[in-house]
């Protein structure tokens, strides 16, 4: 281990630290929001929509995220979509994590039983009503645990934006291999910093599922 | 610049054998996976603590960062090490290890999980505690993975993208090769994801015959 050399390269990594939390953050904002609408379109009454809720699903989850990546940042421009690096990398993954994020969320909500649902129906609240009442705040316990697996990997996920060029940490990690030959000791700044933000990110979930626990 | 897939056909041997690099590298990354979360268990359980810590701490490390970080570790990490292997085997590598690491959590809960009575019945019966292990109570917990690990699996074969950032030319590789060719990078990462769907459901049906063919009928 070459001590010196981390010392001296380690403030470009917490530079790209940031930039990998800012991808893990809206990446996640997007997948969340994602999530919430694929559900909506899987549990409509509506065919249409069930079935594309499920295409999206089934195509994102189907396909590797960096062919996503690729297609969205090197083709779009073919189909009229012109976007930085930054841009698609943040629009491909957090539709990617929004097609596992659904899965999580319609899990949680048909989890709950259905009787929850008919009882308010019967003490008079309306279809939304009960959705929005009753099922949505019980379901919402459940997803914390496994949206925050979903996040933990999307943290990971992020790296792959090193292979369209956005310097986060992979990326540096990776630039300074090539120019040190050092692959251990950047290996390990860069791993370091990923396990302390997936260490953080996890504590906040389990505390966040500790306060809704029911007793 | 509209889209033009009459450029595909021309390109489409040099797909499909990136179609079957993937299928081989997904194969062998698959297998490399499976046995080494079953030695990676063991240790974790059963190790003297001076091989039980260090793979613990490997494990660690390999829980919390990103595949294609540990790629490159492995590509270029082998070279400075004097050990010059082909892309193929690095991804081979680098692919198994990662999965690796999750299967192991998976079959350290299962074997936790199998009843002591098996171990103890094994050992009145004159097995080793090895022989017992090996002939009695891992095959029972692996068989209680089945599914969970076949998930896994099917992000494995997701995952051996990241393998052509390392120069192996498996489907990803091949499709930027005809895009260096052609200029027409939509026409061929659409072909690419169509081709991985396919794979894809390929896979999903082999696990589900596996999974059938391992279920106890209870």
């Amino acid at each position: 281990m070459d001590f010196e050399l981390i010392l001296k390269v380690y403030p470009y990594f917490l530079e790209a630290a940031v930039v990998t939390v800012e991808l893990s953050v809206l990446t996640i904002i997007l997948g969340l929001i994602c999530g919430a609408l694929g559900t909506a379109a899987r549990l409509s009454r509506f065919r249409v929509l069930r079935f594309l809720g499920a295409a999206y699903v089934s195509v994102f989850r189907g396909t590797p995220a960096l062919i996503q990546l690729f297609l969205l940042y090197f083709g779009g421009p073919q189909i009229g979509i012109q976007l930085d690096a930054f841009e698609a990398g943040v629009i491909g993954l957090g539709l990617n994590i929004g097609a596992y994020m659904t899965e999580t969320m319609r899990g949680a909500i048909i989890a709950i039983d259905h009787g929850q649902a008919e009882a308010a129906r019967t003490l008079g609240l309306s279809k939304a009503q009960a959705f929005r009442k009753v099922t949505l705040p019980q379901a919402l316990r459940l997803m914390i645990r496994p949206l925050g697996v979903n996040i933990n990997a999307q943290i990971k996920g992020t790296a792959l934006v090193a292979a369209i060029s956005v310097v986060e940490l992979t990326y540096t990690a990776q630039r300074y291999i090539g120019s040190t030959y050092k692959p251990f000791e950047m290996f390990f700044l860069a791993g370091i910093l990923y396990i302390i933000l997936i260490t953080i990110t996890g504590k906040g979930v389990a505390y966040l599922d500790r306060k809704v626990r029911l007793p | 610049m509209g889209l033009d897939f009459s450029v595909v056909p021309g390109y489409l041997d040099t797909i499909l054998l990136g179609v079957i690099w993937t299928i081989a590298i997904t194969v062998a990354a698959a297998v490399v996976s499976f046995f080494g979360g079953i030695l990676f268990a063991v240790i974790a359980l059963y190790a003297p603590w001076f091989i039980r810590l260090p793979v613990r701490f490997f494990a660690w490390l390999f829980m919390g960062t990103p595949l294609l970080l540990q790629l490159f570790l492995i590509y270029f990490g082998l070279v400075e090490l004097g050990i010059d292997l082909p892309a193929f085997v690095a991804g081979v590598i680098g692919l198994g290890l990662h999965f690796a690491v999750y299967n192991s959590e998976l079959i350290q809960t299962a074997i936790l999980a199998v009843d002591k009575g098996q171990m103890e019945a094994a050992r009145t019966l004159g097995c080793s505690r090895g022989q017992a292990l090996r002939k009695v109570v891992i095959p029972q917990a692996v068989r209680d993975v089945i599914p969970p690990i076949g998930n896994n699996m099917i992000a494995l074969l997701k995952d051996s993208a990241l393998v052509s950032v390392i120069g192996v030319s498996e489907l990803t590789l091949s499709a930027q090769l005809a895009i260096g060719r052609t200029y027409r990078p939509f026409e061929f990462y659409a072909v690419a994801a169509v081709l991985y769907y396919i794979v894809n459901l390929g896979m999903e049906a082999v696990l589900r015959r596996i999974e059938r063919k391992t279920a106890l009928s209870r």
